[in-house]
């Protein structure tokens, strides 16, 4: 989850999202650097005192200026595109699992063996006990297990809603009528959390999401959840 | 129709439905309706020969994997009360 005045990103829990972190780097440094530069010539032009009124054409300078913010543009596309097809890739998926967005909670459906369907309402503030997370517990969480591709199909009941779990890198739109499917697979065992991500009505902030990973051999040792 | 117990997985064989490069794009509702639609074609068709249905059993794993229920029992409701839009 993210701590109190964060900045960056969370740490990641797929593989996936370790590349998105990386190429975010590798973006903010070319970012910084155009920053910089750009801000730097600005302070000598407001600061100096000489003048030059007979400045007429400067082919060079601009065929350089033109052609070297290409280049950087090229070497920021090409890194983003390979990380955009890795997260198309064909993956064999060990689970299925549907997350439905309502106003205001989410149902998820673990039909692949037999039928576990539940909603996830989070916590009011009256039923949180000491240490839970206000605004980002749930009274149900998504168990599922680690290092196993898992595939999440998603969708809506009535108007738009989005499944978001930043540490995952995930974040996909719950449209009434269409069944959007994301793939992740997690690295790591722990709680993570995300929020809807799409404007949905008064209580748009108060429907969490919540997964708890854990290792498959607890998972397959049947349901872990009370519901 | 076979029971319920048919209708459950191979132990040990089957974990959820495989890729389906007929619809490789993001919005799989198109593969969950048309796996609705076969395992209800292949009943029929099968009844009709009478032959067994068990291989129905696949298509009603996939659409079973991936379809909300709401929308499944939406659609059973649909065909019991014969105005289910679609061709079976």
């Amino acid at each position: 989850m993210a701590h109190a005045a964060q900045v960056g990103l969370q740490d990641a829990t797929s593989p996936i999202m370790e590349e998105l972190i990386t190429f975010h780097d590798y973006a903010l440094m070319i970012i910084f650097l155009i920053c910089f530069l750009v801000l730097y010539a600005l302070f000598l032009t407001l600061t100096t005192k000489l003048t030059n009124t007979n400045i007429s054409d400067a082919q060079e300078m601009e065929t350089v200026w033109t052609i070297l913010p290409a280049i950087i543009l090229v070497l920021i596309a090409l890194p983003s595109l390979r990380i955009l097809y890795m997260t198309d890739e064909v993956n064999d998926p060990s689970l299925t699992i549907k997350s439905i967005g309502h106003q205001w909670y989410w149902t998820y459906e673990y039909t692949d063996y037999g039928g576990l369907i539940f909603n996830s309402y989070m916590l009011p503030p009256l039923f949180l006990e000491p240490g839970d997370l206000r605004l980002l517990d749930v009274d149900n969480r998504v168990v599922l297990p680690i290092e196993a591709p898992i595939r999440m199909m998603i969708t809506s009941q009535d108007v738009l809603h989005s499944w978001a779990v930043p540490t995952l890198g995930l974040k996909t739109d719950a449209i009434p009528g269409r069944l959007n499917q994301t793939t992740f697979t997690a690295t790591r065992p722990g709680v993570y959390y995300g929020q809807c991500s799409e404007i949905c009505g008064a209580n748009h902030s108060f429907m969490p999401i919540v997964l708890e990973l854990i290792p498959l051999k607890i998972f397959e040792m049947g349901p872990v959840f009370t519901l | 129709m076979l029971d319920v117990e048919a209708q459950e997985p191979p132990k040990g064989k089957w974990s959820t439905p495989p890729f389906d490069p007929r619809f490789p794009s993001q919005n799989q509702i198109r593969n969950c309706y048309q796996n609705f639609l076969d395992y209800h074609r292949c009943l029929k068709t099968r009844t009709r020969r009478g032959k067994s249905t068990q291989p129905c059993e696949y298509y009603f794993r996939v659409y079973h994997s991936l379809c909300p229920i709401s929308w499944v029992e939406s659609w059973n409701e649909q065909i019991k009360n014969g105005i289910f839009a679609g061709k079976i």
